[in-house]
C-alpha cells in the first residue's frame, strides 16, 4: 500500500495535468478559441445552450417506391422500342406497388423476359435482385419490387439528399449547420443561431425537380392547345401526361418523355425580367443546350411546359430556337422566393421528398440564462459538496475534494478531446457526477473507519479499506455503467447528452477518486508514518 | 479536529424485524401512486404527445387568463397554459396546425408571437418546439423500452454477480422507486417530458449502486460469518454500510439542492424527480430490498463460503 513507485506518480500527476491542459480551451468563448494560433479541441455547446433551430427531417419511402416504379416503366417502354426486332408491348399497369404489361406477340415473351431481366441489379448480399420477373397469366410480365431493392433505393437517396441539404443550407449562408442522418430515413438538421427556420424548412421542403417536356397540342378543349380547365374529363393519349398547373387552374397536357432535366443544369441566378419582375436564369451544360437547341429548333410556335416538383409553371411557345443553352423561369416571384428557387435549382433535385416531423427553437437568451444557472448551480455544488466533505473526513476529505475538483477538469477535458456536445441535461449530468464521484471516497472513509474501530493499526486499515471498497466501487459502477450505457443507445436527444457525460464521469471518477486518492493517502503516510489518523 | 459523524459508530436498528411495517407500508404507498399515475395520469409535455410548444418571457408576470383568452382568439384548438419556473414566465402548449403546409407552424408560433406583443410589449419568445404524433410517439416507446431494458440490464448483473435472490430484489425495490417518481409527477402535475425520462434513468442506476454496495456487504459478511442467523447478518450489514449510505445521499441532495436553487427553471422538474428518487430509493435499500431478501429465503451458497472462522470483530456488537 506505501509502496508507490515514483514512475507511477509521475504518470498520474502526468495523465492529470494532461487532461487539466485539455480543458482550458472550453472556459474560453467559441469566439475567443477560433482566434487562437492553433486548432484547439473543444466542447461544442448544444443548442438548448447555444440557441438556434433543430429540425428533424423524414423521407417519404413510399415516394422513393413509386418512383422507381415510374423509371422502371419509363426505361422498359424505351428498351422494348430499342429492341432488334422490336417487342411490342401494351397495357402496361402499376397497381399495388407492381409494375406488369402484355407482350403482344407471344412468340417474342422469351425475348422479352430476358430484356427485362437484364434491366434488374444484384441487390444485398443474398443474392437477390432489386426486381422479382415473373410471368403472369402466360402473355404478361410482372416486375415486383423486392424489400433490398428498395433498402438500397432509399439508403442511395438518403445518401444523395443529405449531399442536396448541405449544399441548400451552405448557400444561405447559415455558420456550422450540423446535418447527419439519422436512422434509414431521417435527417437532423441543426443550425445554431438561427431563430425562424420557416425559410430553412421551405428550402429543404422543394425538391426542386425541373422538367422541360413539350405540351401535347392534339389535346386541344378550350382552344388554348394542351390546356385542360378543371374537372374536364378528357382522354389523354398513351405517352402524354396531364400535370395540375401551379397557379391550381386545370391542367396541361404535356408528352411524358423529357427534352431536358435539371439534371443537366449548371447554373441558376436569380435575376430580373424586362419588367422588373423577378425570375431565374438558368444555364445548362453542353450536351443539355445542344439537346435543348434540337428540340427548339424542330418545335418552332409550339409550346413547350416548364414543370416543377410535377406542376407546370408556363407553357411558352417557342418564338425561335434557344441556342444559348440558357433559358428564363418566370412566375409570380419575390426575390427571396426566386432566389430560394435559384438555391433549390443550383444544389439539385432532391431523390426524396423531406417533411419535417420534429422541430425546436431556443433563444439566444434562454441559452445564455441556461448556461449561467448551469455554471453557478456547479461552482455553488462543488462548494457544498467540499465543505461537507472537508467536515466529516478531515484530512482524507481535503484529498477526496481535491479529487473531486481534478475530477471537474479532466471531465471537461476529455468532452473536449472527444469534441461532445455539452446540453443542458448534461449539466445535470455533470453536478449529478460531483454527487457521485465522491461516493467512491465515502465508501474507502467510511471503510477505513471501520477497521480502524476494529483495531487494526493505521496502515492495515487504509490498505483495507482501499482493497475492500475498491471491490464494491466496481460493482457499483458497473451497475451505473450499464444504466448509462442503456441511455445512450436507446436514448434520444437530452438523455443521450445526459448519458455521455455520465459515463465519461463514471470513467474519470474511479481514476481520481480511487487511484489519486490513494496515492496522496500513501504518500502522505509515508512521509509521516502517522500512529493515529483522524477520520 | 472533530470530525462530523453523521451516524454514530456501532448503529444496531432492528431494520429486519421492521420489515413487515416497512413491507406494508411500502406496498401502500406504491398502490397509491400507481392509482395515482392511473386516475389523474401524468401531465405529458409536448414531447410525448405532439403539438406545438411556446414558451413566452414576460416583462412583468401576466394574468394566465388574459394571456388565454388572446390566445383563444386565436382559433387554434385547445391552448394549455402554464407557469413556468418564474411567474413572468409562460409555457404555450397548441395542437399541431392542421395544415400540412411546411410552414404552417412557423406561422401559427408568429400569429401568437404578434398577439402577445400587441398586449405585453416586451415579451419574448424563449423557445418553441413542434413534435408531430409520429415523433412523439416514438419518443414514448423509446423511453419506456429504455427503462424498462436499464432495469432489465441491472437486474441481470445483480443476478449473475451475486445470487437470484440478490436480483430480484434490486428488480422490486427499483420498480418501487420508479412507480413513486411517477405517482409524484401525477400528484405535482409537473410536467412529464423527455428530461425526466434521463432524470428516471439516474435514479435507476442511483438507487441499485445504493443496493449494491449494501448488496456486496451481505456477500461479504455471508462468507465472513457462517453460523450466524441471516437476520442479523443482515441486519449487520445494513447497520455497517449505514454511514455511508447516508453520507452518499446526502451529498447527491446537497448537489441537486444547489440545481434545483440555482440551477434555471429548464431544470427544475429534472430535479425535483431526481431529489425525489434519491429519497425513495435509499429508503427502498436500506428496508425493501435488503429484508425481501430473507422472504425470498437467501441461503447460504455452498461454493460462496470459504472455510473461513467466524471472526468476532466488531466491537460493541451484541450476540444475537
Amino acid at each position: 500500500m506505501l509502496d508507490f513507485p515514483r514512475w507511477k506518480v509521475l504518470s498520474i500527476w502526468g495523465l492529470i495535468l494532461f487532461g487539466i491542459l485539455l480543458s482550458i480551451p472550453s472556459f474560453f468563448p467559441q469566439s475567443m478559441t477560433d482566434r487562437w494560433p492553433m486548432h484547439v479541441p473543444r466542447i461544442n455547446l448544444g443548442l438548448d445552450l447555444a440557441g438556434g433551430s433543430h429540425l428533424l427531417f423524414e423521407a417519404d419511402t413510399d415516394d422513393v417506391a413509386k418512383q422507381r416504379l415510374e423509371t422502371m416503366d419509363e426505361t422498359i417502354v424505351a428498351e422494348m422500342g430499342r429492341a432488334v426486332p422490336k417487342i411490342g408491348i401494351g397495357d402496361i399497369s402499376r397497381q399495388a406497388g407492381k409494375l406488369s404489361f402484355m407482350v403482344r406477340d407471344p412468340s417474342q415473351l422469351d425475348a422479352a423476359v430476358e430484356k427485362v431481366r437484364t434491366l434488374t441489379q444484384p441487390a444485398g448480399m443474398t443474392g437477390q435482385r432489386d426486381w422479382n420477373v415473373a410471368v403472369v397469366d402466360s402473355n404478361r410480365i410482372e416486375l415486383t419490387p423486392t424489400q433490398d431493392g428498395i433498402r438500397l433505393a432509399v439508403s442511395d437517396a438518403m445518401k444523395t439528399a443529405v449531399e442536396v441539404v448541405r449544399k441548400r443550407i451552405d448557400a444561405l449562408g447559415t455558420r456550422e449547420p450540423t446535418i447527419v442522418s439519422e436512422g434509414t430515413n431521417r435527417i437532423v438538421v441543426q443550425v445554431p443561431g438561427l431563430q425562424d427556420p420557416q425559410a430553412l424548412k421551405e428550402l429543404i421542403g422543394k425538391t426542386a425537380k425541373l422538367e422541360f417536356k413539350l405540351v401535347n397540342t392534339n389535346v386541344n378543349v378550350t382552344g388554348v392547345p394542351g390546356q385542360v380547365p378543371p374537372g374536364a374529363k378528357v382522354d389523354i393519349p398513351i405517352g402524354s401526361q396531364l400535370l395540375p398547373n401551379e397557379d391550381g387552374q386545370g391542367g396541361t397536357a404535356v408528352y411524358r418523355r423529357a427534352i431536358i432535366t435539371g439534371d443537366q443544369l449548371t447554373d441558376a441566378q436569380q435575376s430580373y425580367t424586362q419588367d422588373n419582375q423577378p425570375d431565374v436564369n438558368i444555364k445548362f451544360n453542353s450536351v443539355g443546350g445542344k439537346k435543348f437547341a434540337k428540340v427548339t429548333q424542330e418545335n418552332v410556335g409550339k409550346p413547350f411546359a416548364i414543370i416543377l416538383d410535377g406542376k407546370v409553371l408556363s407553357a411558352p411557345n417557342i418564338q425561335e430556337p434557344i441556342l444559348g443553352g440558357s433559358a428564363q423561369i418566370t412566375g409570380s416571384y419575390t426575390v427571396d422566393t426566386a432566389n430560394q428557387l435559384a438555391i433549390a435549382l443550383r444544389s439539385g433535385k432532391l431523390p426524396i421528398k423531406l417533411k419535417v416531423i420534429e422541430e425546436r427553437t431556443v433563444g439566444p437568451q434562454l441559452g445564455a440564462d441556461s448556461i449561467r444557472a448551469g455554471v453557478i448551480a456547479s461552482v455553488i455544488a462543488t462548494v457544498a459538496v467540499i465543505v461537507f466533505m472537508l467536515v466529516t473526513y478531515g484530512r482524507f476529505g481535503v484529498y477526496a475534494n481535491l479529487a473531486v475538483v481534478i475530477n471537474i477538469f479532466v471531465i471537461v477535458g476529455v468532452m473536449g478531446l472527444l469534441n461532445a456536445t455539452l446540453t443542458l441535461p448534461g449539466i445535470a449530468g455533470f453536478v449529478l457526477t460531483i454527487g457521485t464521484a465522491v461516493d467512491a471516497n465515502v465508501l474507502i472513509n467510511e471503510r477505513i473507519r471501520e477497521e480502524r474501530r476494529r483495531g487494526r493499526n493505521v496502515s492495515q486499515s487504509v490498505e483495507l479499506g482501499y482493497k475492500e471498497a475498491s471491490r464494491t466501487i466496481f460493482e457499483a459502477n458497473a451497475t451505473h455503467t450499464i444504466a448509462g450505457l442503456i441511455m445512450l443507445i436507446l436514448g434520444s436527444g437530452p438523455i443521450k447528452g445526459f448519458a455521455v457525460v455520465l459515463l465519461l464521469g463514471i470513467a474519470t471518477s474511479v481514476f481520481t477518486a480511487v487511484l489519486f486518492t490513494r496515492m496522496m493517502v500513501a504518500l502522505w503516510l509515508r512521509r509521516t508514518r502517522p500512529r493515529a489518523i483522524n477520520i | 479536529m472533530r470530525l462530523l459523524k453523521l451516524v454514530p459508530d456501532n448503529t444496531n436498528l432492528g431494520f429486519v424485524s421492521l420489515r413487515f411495517w416497512a413491507f406494508g407500508l411500502t406496498a401502500l404507498l406504491t398502490i397509491l401512486a400507481t392509482a395515482m399515475v392511473l386516475t389523474r395520469g401524468l401531465n405529458l409535455g409536448v414531447d410525448f404527445v405532439g403539438g406545438l410548444m411556446i414558451e413566452a418571457k414576460f416583462q412583468q408576470p401576466p394574468h394566465l387568463d388574459q394571456v388565454r383568452q388572446k390566445i383563444d382568439a386565436l382559433h387554434a384548438g385547445d391552448a394549455l397554459l402554464q407557469q413556468f419556473g418564474g411567474k413572468d414566465t409562460v409555457s404555450i402548449r397548441l395542437p399541431l396546425p392542421k395544415s400540412t403546409d411546411e410552414g404552417a407552424s412557423n406561422q401559427l408560433i408568429k400569429q401568437v408571437t404578434a398577439t402577445l406583443q400587441q398586449s405585453y410589449p416586451g415579451v419574448t419568445i424563449s423557445r418553441a418546439d413542434t413534435v408531430s404524433g409520429k415523433v412523439s410517439d416514438e419518443l414514448i416507446l423509446r423511453g419506456i423500452g429504455a427503462v424498462f431494458a436499464a432495469v432489465f440490464g441491472i437486474a441481470l448483473w445483480g443476478i449473475f454477480r451475486f445470487e437470484w435472490q440478490f436480483g430480484v430484489c434490486t428488480f422490486v425495490a427499483v420498480m418501487h422507486d420508479v412507480l413513486m417518481t411517477l405517482g409524484f409527477f401525477a400528484l405535482t402535475r409537473l410536467e412529464f417530458d423527455l428530461n425526466i425520462v434521463a432524470a428516471v434513468l439516474t435514479i435507476i442506476g442511483y438507487s441499485i449502486n445504493d443496493k449494491i454496495v449494501i448488496d456486496d456487504r451481505i456477500r461479504e459478511n455471508l462468507r465472513k460469518y457462517r453460523q450466524m442467523d441471516i437476520r442479523t447478518l443482515i441486519d449487520l450489514s445494513v447497520n455497517e454500510t449505514l454511514p455511508r449510505t447516508i453520507m452518499t445521499s446526502l451529498t447527491i441532495l446537497l448537489a441537486l439542492a444547489a440545481l434545483l436553487l440555482f440551477g434555471g427553471h429548464v431544470l427544475r422538474g429534472f430535479t425535483a424527480a431526481m431529489m425525489l428518487g434519491i429519497v425513495v430509493g435509499t429508503y427502498s435499500s436500506i428496508y425493501v430490498s435488503s429484508s425481501l431478501l430473507i422472504t425470498l429465503g437467501l441461503g447460504r451458497n455452498r461454493s460462496d463460503v470459504r472455510a473461513e472462522p467466524q471472526k468476532a470483530e466488531r466491537i460493541g456488537r451484541p450476540t444475537p
